[in-house]
């Protein structure tokens, strides 16, 4: 992964200081809240329903485990014993005070790591498809542009104070595990028929409020004008997105407002009239940053583990399970990359303590090359392990609750913090995710139900992704009391689609036996090998609609 | 009855400020004066040599490109200190127009956002008139070096 050199490292030291100076004029009263507000957030501190809360910065996934015991450290020390692996790909702390937030940077700066511009109208964090550098369908690793674009953003002077938050994403298989077209901007990196590197640029998708999937900006984009462009897209947006309503603010309601073809043209004159030879993409460097990005020292002979890893499987209910659900696919024989589910029964999604993050550093020492990623589906990964490690790997993750065989099934469920922590939120929606994990805990049940994405937002805002779950639910407050609208048949990847809403919405007690009764009727009406979208596809929603609210 | 000459920050140095600016409604005194957009448009100041145009942050002055040389000093307002729009202005000025004069940030003006209108192109700054300055000046040493070095400055960094 990425190791900073003196320039990175000077930056995030600044940057602590002037933070810690910072919160000391806001604490002598020098500045007011409104004018500090901007400035914590764009350090990632919030404030929320309780205390504050501190949103760390993990670069496109990555983290090592050197950092990973530095965030149990942080959670044992600043916190209550645990933190929380977002969406984003970053992990959040929701009980530090606020004179301590300069000594928490601290210590994210001394293994590399920052909360910078992870909230503010600024460009966010960049994610990109967790599997890169091991996928199978990976066309050219995204890591090294993911890393340019990261510093080329940090601290942009021009585009901090934006209409509006700005999210980057990237891939570069040819699956898209990354989301992009639900992105401010997303990239594909992809190679043209002479074998050179460009991007497909997509551009004013997003969720929310006012749920678009995005468009194409360009189809194949020069890897040498990657910044430039982004520039030139970034000042049209910054010049004409709407200022005066933030509901209005995101690039998508531009680029709608405009339509693509002129946000194109103005974006095509912004970039011939400013593109300056500085910021041109050289091979040499990209194929240095590439240099940091190199694969671990995989053992060629690794597939030699393939026989004993089947017999094992062979003989091991839940291994088998585990190996089924939670490990996937690597370019390199003998390898796999395993999901380690958050999504245990007893804990909200996302949610890791101190002791677990430990445990899992020294696994991915002893197993994994030291490498672990956070994915934007609320779980971790190791991304290589050799097919004559995985059992022992299994067994450890099981002691301490981090091996539940559940991905991609209902209960790998996507879930905001809603009510319990969020100021946002309109409803709970922890609780809720508590509830269907305990409805549905039967293993063959949920194998029987196969691939569901279920996706659980507190409030319109949309941070648990409603609109793309298979199923989705959001949280909403009528009268006073929790209600939540059911949807289905939201997708992302390179089929996304927004899900629709079922109808009426059902009441705190009524949303779970209606979720069960959604399923009942899929089990009866798919086709054979029918994952439960594609049903949803076929039929529309009428047949569940008609068993949802039992008439 | 004489004011005290306010001070402002020009060139990264506290100075008293030459200019005046002046409302549209207000007599033109003598002296370098900086006007609205629309009052140096319509020929008012024809004759001086030392004008000043402010500009709202809806109004961009590349519309105006051919007559820019007409200025010593282009004012981009900052109606709030989150509203970004001015510094994709000034990085215009100096990048598309090749603006030399000074581009001079009024409005709500504050230390924590003068780095970055300095890294744009702007070169003088109008600190909210309820802040200090000279705390202001403090901003520029926070950051010793960025990742934007291809940004354009009109001056060269001292030292």
């Amino acid at each position: 992964m990425y190791r900073y050199n003196a320039l990175d490292q000077r930056i995030v030291d600044e940057r602590v200081a002037q933070f810690r100076d910072q919160g000391r004029r806001r604490l002598s009263g020098e500045l007011s809240e409104d004018e500090f507000r901007p400035l914590r957030l764009m350090n990632g501190l919030y404030h929320q329903r309780h205390a504050y809360m501190l949103r760390v910065a993990i670069p496109y996934g990555l983290l090592s485990t050197a950092q990973v015991r530095m965030l149990a450290h942080i959670a044992r020390t600043f916190d209550r014993g645990y933190g929380h692996f977002t969406t984003r790909q970053n992990i959040q702390f929701n009980w530090p005070e606020l004179p301590a937030v300069p000594d928490v940077l601290g210590c994210l700066a001394a293994v590399q790591m920052h909360a910078i511009q992870t909230s503010g109208n600024c460009v966010r964090n960049i994610s990109a498809d967790h599997l890169a550098g091991v996928a199978r369908d990976e066309v050219v690793d995204p890591r090294p542009y993911c890393e340019i674009m990261r510093q080329w953003s940090t601290f942009h002077p021009e585009f901090s104070y934006l209409p509006r938050k700005f999210k980057l994403a990237f891939t570069g298989a040819t699956t898209d595990r990354a989301a992009i077209k639900l992105h401010d901007i997303g990239y594909r990196v992809r190679r043209n028929d002479a074998g050179e590197v460009g991007f497909e640029v997509w551009v004013g998708g997003g969720m929310g409020r006012t749920p678009v999937v995005g468009e194409l900006l360009h189809p194949f984009l020069p890897e040498r004008d990657l910044l430039s462009f982004t520039e030139s897209a970034l000042r049209v947006y910054n010049e004409l997105g709407d200022r005066k309503d933030k509901y209005k603010a995101r690039i998508k309601i531009l680029v709608r407002r405009l339509g693509v073809a002129e946000f194109r043209r103005l974006v095509d004159a912004d970039w011939s009239a400013t593109r300056t030879p500085d910021l041109d993409l050289l091979p040499g460097q990209v194929a240095a940053m590439a240099a940091h990005f190199a694969p671990p020292a995989w053992d060629p002979w690794a597939a030699e583990g393939d026989v004993l890893l089947a017999e094992k499987a062979r003989t091991d209910r839940g291994f088998r399970d585990w190996l089924a659900h939670n490990v996937a696919a690597h370019k390199a024989p003998g390898y796999h990359a395993v999901v380690v589910s958050l999504k245990a029964p007893d804990a909200p999604p996302g949610d890791v303590t101190d002791a677990q993050l430990e445990a899992l550093a020294d696994i991915a020492d002893d197993h994994a090359f030291g490498e672990i990623r956070s994915l934007h589906t609320q779980n971790l990964l190791l991304p290589s392990v050799a097919s004559a490690d995985l059992f022992a790997v299994w067994q450890r993750l099981r002691l301490v609750k981090l091996a539940t065989p559940n991905v991609d099934t209902l209960t790998d469920q996507i879930c905001c913090p809603g009510f319990d922590f969020c100021s946002l939120a309109n409803a709970a929606s922890i609780p809720v995710a508590a509830e269907i994990a305990e409805a549905f805990d039967d293993l063959d049940h949920l194998y029987d139900l196969g691939e569901i994405k279920l996706k659980i937002s507190g409030c319109i805002n949309a941070c648990g992704h409603h609109h793309v779950g298979h199923i989705g639910i959001l949280g909403i407050d009528k009268r006073g009391a929790d209600f939540y609208q059911v949807m289905l048949g939201g997708a992302e990847g390179d089929d996304a689609s927004l899900g629709r809403i079922l109808g009426p919405a059902f009441a705190r007690d009524e949303v779970v036996p209606a979720i069960g009764r959604i399923l009942d009727a899929y089990v009866d009406l798919r086709g054979e090998g029918e994952r439960f979208l594609d049903t949803v596809r076929r039929l529309g929603l009428a047949p569940f609609k008609e068993r949802a609210y039992g008439h | 009855m004489a004011t005290e000459p306010r001070r402002i920050i020009v060139d990264r140095r506290l100075v008293e400020d030459a200019w005046q600016p002046v409302a549209d409604d207000a007599p033109l005194p003598d002296g370098p004066v900086i006007v609205s957009r629309q009052r140096w448009l319509s020929g008012a100041l024809a004759g001086r040599t030392e004008v000043g145009a402010r500009y709202r942050p809806d109004e961009d002055p590349m519309e105006d490109a051919e007559r820019l040389g007409e200025l010593a000093v282009i004012a981009l307002e900052f109606p709030a200190f989150s509203d970004g729009r001015p510094l994709s202005r000034a990085r215009k000025l100096r990048q598309i127009a090749g603006f030399h004069g000074q581009i001079r940030a009024v409005g709500d003006v504050l230390r924590d956002q003068i780095l970055y209108m300095w890294r744009c192109g702007f070169d003088a700054f109008e600190v909210r008139a309820d802040k200090s300055p000279e705390d202001a000046l403090a901003a520029f040493a926070e950051f010793s070096v960025d990742y934007q070095a291809a940004t354009p400055r009109r001056i060269a960094e001292p030292g």
